[in-house]
């Protein structure tokens, strides 16, 4: 074995007499890019993945630990109490059910209408149709906070053409209930819907109409054709797209402040943790007092990681639905 | 009911249209009742004092107040506008640059590929709406990041380098700049998940015959970089570019959104919430248009 390997060390100088150095030249080339590339990534990917290492590390510390000079990463004093306090603090039991009901049936309608609509757009010639695909773009690049006033009012004083005013005598307040967000999904107006319709609607554009025409042909109607022949196809792009929604619904901030205040969610109760915190050491105190920056952080530290580790794990399995989907997407305008 | 064979045909458009029309009725429906009047509302409210009643509003007519106040009375916006502006421009470009380096790096062949574009996906997930603005005022690692700053404040290789620079006397204003995005190199990196996958994508689908043809003709990789990855996923930069720009004005911390928010909800004023998102809506819209205008003239379509 050895010899043989002294054979190729042999050779490979030999080889690189034959060519004038070029061999030698060309492989430390290869090797050094590799290493500079292999610094570079590393480096890169440490600093992402760092601030979740250390919220990891600092949820496991003291409040001691936290003042110690000495304890940089791995605790002295090692605790699960942090975990207890921010998940009374969050009522994590009862906003992550919330949460995940919620986020799960907004999504599903939300994709539900958007694969719809995109589908539409791909696939059907009609009169104005330019001009409503305009109308998806502008979708995209309002900003919600833009209309979130009027929005505002609107639910306040919630009608539908004066026909409930009509029966009822007055107009409802639909502030602080959820229906108003579900209406707005069933339009095709929630969370960064209109970038899912553009997903899926190039994803349809993409498939061949060979499949679909052959369904006319032997007589196949246009809903089922759709069902059947055109759904099972898209499979991939409405799974990314159900899997965004979802994701993006749960770490969702302004939608849930805006349309759900009256609901604890993950999201709303992760931002307000700090301010819990005071009023909960206040409560067994008796006394008002001010908390450390770095105690109320920790708490802030252990209550992040307890609302991402459900995406984290959704991620590990579903990677690749959510990269692929957008390489499939993006390429074509 | 249709025996002539044209009229048969027109038919079946029609019923097409009509499908698709049924197809995209949702959106319709929604962007009508949700998007439109809303939009025209607010625009309407930016021009009023809104009195808010117990069951009733009331807005009452009062020209352009609304928009002298926020330019001129208000001690904040103006200064947030600029601020947010700038901020949005050179984080786009920089984002747009990393974007396509990692993405260079991405397409070659090496073990890891998979892990390394799942790390950079990664913060497209964590890194979205509350968390966000957690994560950027943390004050823990701000003063941390402070402590460790002032302690080894000659060590630092980007310190050294601004000054070595500076007293050498090159475009200063620039350079700060540029040292202001290695700096915070981490916030350009987690806005850049999706914008590197769209680019990786884009890299994937130029045939490898176009660079082998290139290199037997004595063309170096610096060059072909220059004349055929370029030009070949150029319409990308658009997407990438607008979608990047539309992400950044739209980031919960951003300033002058936060001022929008506190401005509606703590002082219940909304008709200057309303003028002030329009103003900075407006802008937002005129700056994507033009840049894309540009960008879209360089643009070189393949087929």
């Amino acid at each position: 074995m050895s010899k043989a390997k002294v054979k190729t060390f042999e050779n490979f100088w030999e080889r690189n007499k034959a060519s004038g150095g070029y061999l030698l030249k060309k492989r430390l080339m290869t090797y050094g890019i590799s290493f500079v590339r292999f610094i570079l990534l590393f480096g890169m990917c440490f600093m992402i993945l760092q601030p979740i290492l250390n919220k990891i590390s600092v949820s496991f510390m003291t409040e001691q630990d936290l003042y110690n000079p000495i304890v940089i990463s791995i605790p002295e004093h090692f605790t699960t109490e942090n975990y207890k306090l921010a998940a009374e603090l969050m009522n994590y039991k009862k906003a992550i059910v919330n949460s995940f009901v919620i986020s799960l049936t907004i999504a599903i309608v939300q994709i539900a209408v958007c694969t719809l609509v995109g589908y539409g757009f791909a696939r059907f010639d009609f009169p104005l149709k330019k001009f409503w695909f305009i109308c998806v773009i502008l979708v995209i690049l309002i900003p919600p906070q833009t209309i979130s006033s009027s929005l505002h009012l609107h639910f306040k004083f919630f009608d539908i053409l004066g026909l409930i005013k009509l029966i009822r005598g007055d107009t409802i307040n639909l502030r602080g209930s959820i229906i108003p967000y579900y209406l707005l999904s069933l339009g095709c107006m929630g969370l960064k819907n209109g970038l899912y319709i553009y997903m899926i609607r190039q994803f349809f554009r993409n498939i061949p109409s060979d499949m679909e025409e052959a369904a006319y042909v032997d007589g196949c109607g246009t809903l089922k054709t759709f069902v059947q022949i055109m759904l099972p196809e898209a499979k991939p792009i409405i799974t990314s797209c159900f899997l965004f929604a979802f994701v993006w619904q749960w770490t969702d901030g302004f939608y849930a402040k805006m349309f759900m205040s009256g609901t604890t969610l993950v999201s709303t109760s992760l931002a307000r943790i700090v301010d819990s915190l005071g009023a909960f050491i206040q409560r067994i105190t008796g006394v008002k007092t001010t908390i450390s920056i770095a105690y109320s952080n920790c708490i802030l530290a252990t209550g992040t990681l307890m609302i991402i580790v459900p995406l984290i794990i959704l991620y590990l399995f579903a990677q690749r639905q959510f990269v692929e989907s957008i390489s499939s997407t993006g390429i074509k305008m | 009911m249709m025996k002539k064979n044209a009229k048969k045909l027109a038919g079946l458009q029609k019923r097409k249209a009509i499908a698709g029309y049924l197809f995209i009725s949702p959106f319709i429906i929604g962007f009508l009742a949700f998007m439109v009047k809303p939009f025209f509302q607010s625009l309407y409210m930016s021009f009023c004092d809104v009195q808010l009643g117990s069951s009733v509003f009331e807005p009452i007519w009062q020209g352009i107040t609304n928009y002298k106040f926020a330019f001129t009375v208000d001690p904040e916006y103006t200064r947030l506008l600029v601020e947010e502006i700038t901020r949005m421009m050179i984080y786009s470009l920089a984002i747009m640059v990393f974007s396509f380096f990692v993405a260079l790096i991405l397409n070659q062949e090496f073990k890891g590929r998979a892990l390394v574009r799942a790390v950079f996906f990664l913060p497209v997930i964590l890194s979205s709406g509350v968390i966000l603005g957690l994560e950027s005022d943390n004050q823990l690692m701000a003063t941390l990041a402070q402590q460790i700053e002032t302690t080894t404040s000659n060590i630092s290789i980007t310190d050294a380098l601004e000054q070595v620079l500076t007293t050498a006397g090159v475009g200063t204003r620039a350079f700060e700049e540029v040292f202001e995005i290695i700096d915070n190199i981490y916030d350009v990196a987690i806005a850049s998940g999706i914008q590197i996958i769209i680019f990786l994508s884009g890299l994937q689908t130029i045939s490898k015959s176009m660079y082998e043809a290139a290199e037997i003709e004595g063309c170096t990789k610096w060059e072909s970089l220059w004349k055929i990855t370029f030009p070949m996923i150029s319409s990308l930069f658009l997407v990438n570019w607008i979608y990047t720009v539309i992400d950044f004005c739209m980031r919960s911390d951003n300033g002058v959104i936060e001022k929008i928010q506190k401005v509606m909800i703590d002082q219940m004023n909304y008709g200057l919430a309303s003028a002030m998102s329009w103003v900075y809506f407006l802008i937002v819209l005129a700056f994507v248009g033009i840049t894309s205008g540009i960008i879209s003239k360089g643009v070189y379509y393949y087929e």
